[in-house]
């Protein structure tokens, strides 16, 4: 059961990266990049730990679970620039 | 041991003035005094053994693969100058007791005498060759920091830059022809070179050798066309230029030239370098000295006529040459430091050194006047003076000469002239300064007073050079002829100083004498001639040569680097292009033994996002923001292939990287416009893009035909033992705090370094301004939303939570102190984000420079604790223990290592990140960040 749905989980967050990818591309508002970027470390923290689960690692879950915690602190910093024009004040 | 002592005593000796440098002039005297009394008072007790003709050696072993020890000697010719150079060295700090009283600079100049003092003992007492020339160059070094004592003069500046540059750059001459030498020999110890005397002249290298070692031995014995910076190191105080410019430092060349005798001397090319090079110094000396109106010029000129004249000497070649050498070498030391000396206290006394100016002070100081009175004699050659005997021996040996044709007539009359001139200038140093009428416009009249005792040291020196003139078989016996055997490896018959009274040199003499004279007395129009003559200024020509020598370096260097990133990148990468070119040529079989792994589709995909995010990086790398986005899908991309292919170590810390890096240049990019203009044309972007598209290829194709073939690596060796050896199952952790515990130190030394540098580098700075002001649709008033503040403050105790886990887990699964420090610093960067700079920084509980400095100081504890138990730097112990509740835990000292990691990431992460946060925020927080 597991070994035929992750297949299909693994090409459907592919399919959600590439949309995010293409939002980043096209725009047309940095924030829209911004957010496309923010999207995109969601997906990669599904991508991950569905990898994990396909290979049976049992090891990578980390990296997943660090994605969560700080991959917003770098979309934070961006909006802060845009939003003050400074990042620490 | 007693030897080792000699240098030892002045060189540690140093010190004392140097830190006790606010005492007293009178008490630095008393401290530097001690050790080279000690000196001296060893080397007298020394004498007997000397005397008997031993030679005393000591030795320690240093690098014995290059033939390096350090050994000394002390023979008659080291024991003679080491008296010299030390009993001149106390009298000197019994002058500048004087010289200095009442000025702020003394401790310097002692500590620096007693350190020159060790180099000229070293010089003197080496055995090996190449000790030698270390404490040849020291010697160089510590008289640049002596002449630019007075480093806020120019001239002062100027002389010493001269003197180093020369001096210097002649003993790497030295260098040169001391290591043929050796080579040459098979040993660098003297014992061999000396006994190898027919080897080395025989040798078809030996022109070359003996060029090289005399380039060095004249630079620094200041002989024609290499005299030019002595007289311009006169700007040295008094007391240096007494003691360096007559005693030692000039006479270091002499030495060499008299203690390599055997080995290089007696050949038709030495005595024609020697000779002549002596010859011109002396009548270049002499003759200029005479028209120098300043008191120390004058002097400095005379020395380079008396180094000339010994240099003669030594090159005649003969035994009895060399004697006569060495005996005008003890006069010379002893008649000219008193005259230094003299124009020191005159320069007090007066504020001048001008001979037009100063006249008649024998009224103001007749004591002086006595006392100048006996060496000025003597340096004319009087009857009765050390000089005149000296001067006799010079006129004998002159007439001696057989060979060639030419030196038979020329030296003698040669010699005779210089002697006029010398008689000359010796009657106006001492006629002008205290006789010829009155004072002229002294900036100081009356001239202050000389005290009584500031005189003793010139009469100890007056009284030597009465004594060496009144009983000279005994100076010859006892200082001479020791040092000429040891210099010889022969025994040296008596000399028969009634042979001085012969016809021809009393005939010389009186020539000399007469002509002098004469020559003194016509001074007036001689001057007048002088002063019309085109003046030619030695510093200014050497100055001139200077500049053009850097701006030709300048001009060479900045032709290269001219700080475009572009092209460094160009040139690095077009030569590896070539190299790599020329290196597989011809080879075909890219791909190796093993066979591909099937490609899935998730891969390949991940492989095109990555390609096509760093293309788009480059493409789009104008617009900053968007390419920053770019950037940081390739590092999203990177951390996938990373866990993709079962790195996890590497997924995490290029995660934790990677957010961190993305903040500091956000960080960055405020002080930056939005876009950064075009700058380049098609054409060096296309050869940009053929450059790195190769490069780029080139290294794709090597990582591709390395992966396809079997290679041993040492992982086998890291798998194999990483449990058993370091009791973690984490291969990468243990690698990182055990295996290579040493590198990681000296990796978190570098970060703890490199984030000091942005603290100091950004401290004083301050950017207020912010280089766009952006005040667009996405604009807000609120620097620091609620919603962001409450949720970081959320984040921070999970955040915690997470590093702990990871910390602790590292030894045995992926994470560790790297790792939990980034996860940290991220975390505490929101906080500086979220709250403010102020309100952060005002919530840390410490400083991060001790942060940093604890961190480092921890791991290098836990890897000096090892040596506790008798282990290797950074031997790891574990253990395990049983805890209630979690069980089997181990314990392993690679732990509080990694701790220390962890310590030293945090801290240098934030203090780079406040710092750089701080540089445009107006309400700081009030104190520094450090």
């Amino acid at each position: 059961m597991i070994a035929a749905v992750i297949p299909i989980a693994l090409t459907l967050f592919a399919i959600g990266v590439l949309l995010n990818l293409y939002r980043l591309a096209k725009g047309p508002d940095i924030t829209d990049r911004i957010l496309a970027l923010d999207t995109l470390m969601i997906n990669s923290i599904a991508l991950i730990v569905l990898a994990d689960i396909q290979m049976q690692l049992g090891i990578i879950f980390e990296a997943a679970l660090l994605i969560a915690l700080m991959g917003f602190v770098g979309t934070v910093a961006m909006t802060k620039y845009l939003l003050r024009g400074d990042v620490i004040e | 041991m007693q030897l080792a002592l000699l240098i030892l005593m002045p060189l540690l000796g140093a010190l004392l003035p140097a830190v006790r440098r606010h005492d007293p002039v009178v008490r630095l005297a008393v401290l530097a005094a001690l050790p080279a009394l000690a000196s001296l008072m060893l080397l007298l007790s020394l004498l007997p053994q000397v005397l008997a003709g031993e030679t005393l050696l000591w030795t320690r072993e240093w690098v014995p693969t290059l033939g390096l020890s350090v050994s000394l000697r002390l023979d008659g010719l080291a024991w003679l100058f080491a008296t010299l150079i030390t009993g001149i060295g106390c009298l000197i700090i019994l002058y500048a007791r004087f010289y200095f009283a009442g000025k702020s600079t003394a401790g310097r100049f002692y500590t620096l005498i007693l350190l020159f003092m060790a180099a000229m003992l070293g010089i003197v007492l080496s055995e090996n060759l190449l000790v030698m020339l270390v404490f040849w160059e020291l010697t160089s070094l510590v008289s640049f920091l002596l002449i630019g004592f007075s480093w806020d003069k120019r001239g002062a500046r100027r002389g010493a830059r001269m003197s180093l540059v020369i001096t210097a750059g002649g003993g790497l001459a030295l260098l040169a022809g001391i290591v043929l030498l050796g080579q040459v020999v098979g040993s660098y110890q003297l014992t061999d070179v000396l006994a190898a005397g027919d080897e080395i002249r025989a040798h078809a290298q030996y022109p070359l050798i003996l060029s090289l070692i005399l380039l060095g031995a004249f630079t620094k014995s200041a002989q024609f066309p290499f005299h030019l910076w002595l007289p311009h190191a006169m700007a040295a105080p008094t007391p240096v230029s007494a003691y360096l410019h007559s005693a030692t430092m000039v006479k270091a060349g002499l030495f060499l030239m008299a203690r390599l005798h055997p080995a290089l001397a007696d050949t038709e090319l030495w005595f024609t370098l020697v000779t002549i090079t002596g010859m011109l110094t002396l009548m270049v000396g002499a003759f200029v000295a005479m028209f120098m109106h300043d008191i120390k010029g004058l002097l400095a000129y005379s020395t380079v006529s008396h180094l000339g004249l010994i240099t003669l000497l030594l090159g005649l070649g003969t035994p009895m040459a060399l004697a006569a050498a060495l005996f005008h070498l003890v006069c010379h030391a002893l008649f000219k430091a008193p005259l230094f000396m003299m124009a020191g206290y005159v320069d007090q006394a007066t504020g001048s050194r001008d001979m037009q100016q100063i006249n008649g002070l024998w009224r103001y100081m007749p004591a002086l006047m006595v006392l100048t009175a006996i060496p000025a004699a003597a340096m004319a050659g009087l009857p009765l003076m050390s000089g005149y005997l000296s001067k006799k021996m010079l006129f004998v040996e002159s007439l001696q000469v057989s060979s060639p044709d030419w030196a038979t007539l020329v030296i003698p009359v040669w010699v005779t002239l210089a002697g006029l001139f010398s008689v000359a200038y010796s009657i106006r140093i001492f006629h002008n300064v205290f006789f010829n009428g009155k004072p002229v416009e002294l900036p100081i009249y009356p001239p202050k007073k000389i005290s009584n005792s500031a005189l003793s040291p010139l009469f100890l020196l007056a009284a030597a050079t009465l004594a060496v003139g009144l009983a000279p078989q005994l100076a010859y016996q006892w200082l001479v002829q020791p040092a000429v055997s040891a210099a010889n490896g022969l025994p040296l018959p008596p000399y028969d100083f009634s042979q001085l009274g012969a016809r021809l040199p009393l005939l010389m003499g009186i020539v000399a004498l007469i002509g002098g004279l004469l020559f003194y007395m016509a001074r007036n129009p001689l001057f007048a001639i002088h002063a019309r003559l085109p003046e030619v200024d030695a510093k200014e020509i050497f100055e001139w040569l200077m500049q053009r020598c850097i701006r030709f370096s300048q001009h060479q260097v900045y032709g290269l680097e001219n700080g475009s990133l572009q092209r460094y990148l160009a040139l690095l990468l077009g030569t590896a292009v070539v190299m790599g070119f020329w290196a597989t040529e011809g080879f075909r079989d890219w791909q190796g033994s093993i066979a591909l792994q099937p490609l899935d589709a998730m891969t390949l995909l991940g492989g095109l996002i990555l390609c096509g995010a760093a293309f788009g990086v480059a493409i789009f790398h104008h617009q900053r923001l968007p390419a920053l986005l770019l950037l940081g899908v390739t590092g999203l991309f990177v951390t996938l292939t990373f866990a993709r292919f079962s790195a996890p170590d590497l997924a995490l810390t290029q995660l934790s990287v990677e957010v961190m890096a993305v903040v500091i240049m956000m960080l960055a990019l405020s002080f930056l416009p939005q876009q950064s203009p075009s700058e380049s044309r098609w054409p060096r972007v296309s050869r940009d893009l053929i450059i790195a598209g190769v490069a780029g290829l080139g290294v794709a194709l090597f990582a591709f035909a390395i992966l396809t073939r079997p290679m041993e690596s040492i992982s086998s060796f890291f798998l194999a033992n990483s449990v058993s050896g370091g009791g973690g199952t984490n291969v990468v952790n243990v690698i990182l705090v055990d295996f290579r515990g040493f590198d990681t130190l000296g990796e978190i030394t570098v970060l703890g370094i490199a984030a000091v540098a942005v603290f100091a580098f950004t401290r004083d700075l301050h950017l207020k301004e912010r280089a766009v002001p952006i005040a667009d649709e996405n604009w807000v008033a609120e620097p620091h939303p609620i919603i962001l503040s409450m949720v970081a403050r959320l984040v921070l105790p999970i955040a915690f939570l997470v590093s702990a886990y990871i910390f602790l887990r590292g030894h045995n699964l992926p994470g560790g102190g790297f790792i939990a420090g980034l996860v940290t610093a991220v975390a505490l960067t929101l906080q500086y984000m979220a709250g403010g700079l102020a309100w952060a920084q005002s919530r840390m509980v410490m400083q991060f420079r001790p942060l940093i400095g604890a961190g480092l100081l921890v791991a290098l504890f836990t890897g000096l604790a090892s040596w506790v138990f008798g282990y290797p730097f950074l031997t790891s112990a574990f253990g395990y223990v049983h805890w209630p509740l979690i069980g089997k835990f181990e314990l392993a000292s690679a732990l509080v290592f990694d701790l220390g990691v962890y310590l030293t990431v945090v801290g240098a992460t934030l203090l780079i990140l406040a710092n750089l946060g701080k540089l445009m925020t107006v309400a700081g927080p009030g104190k520094e960040i450090g």
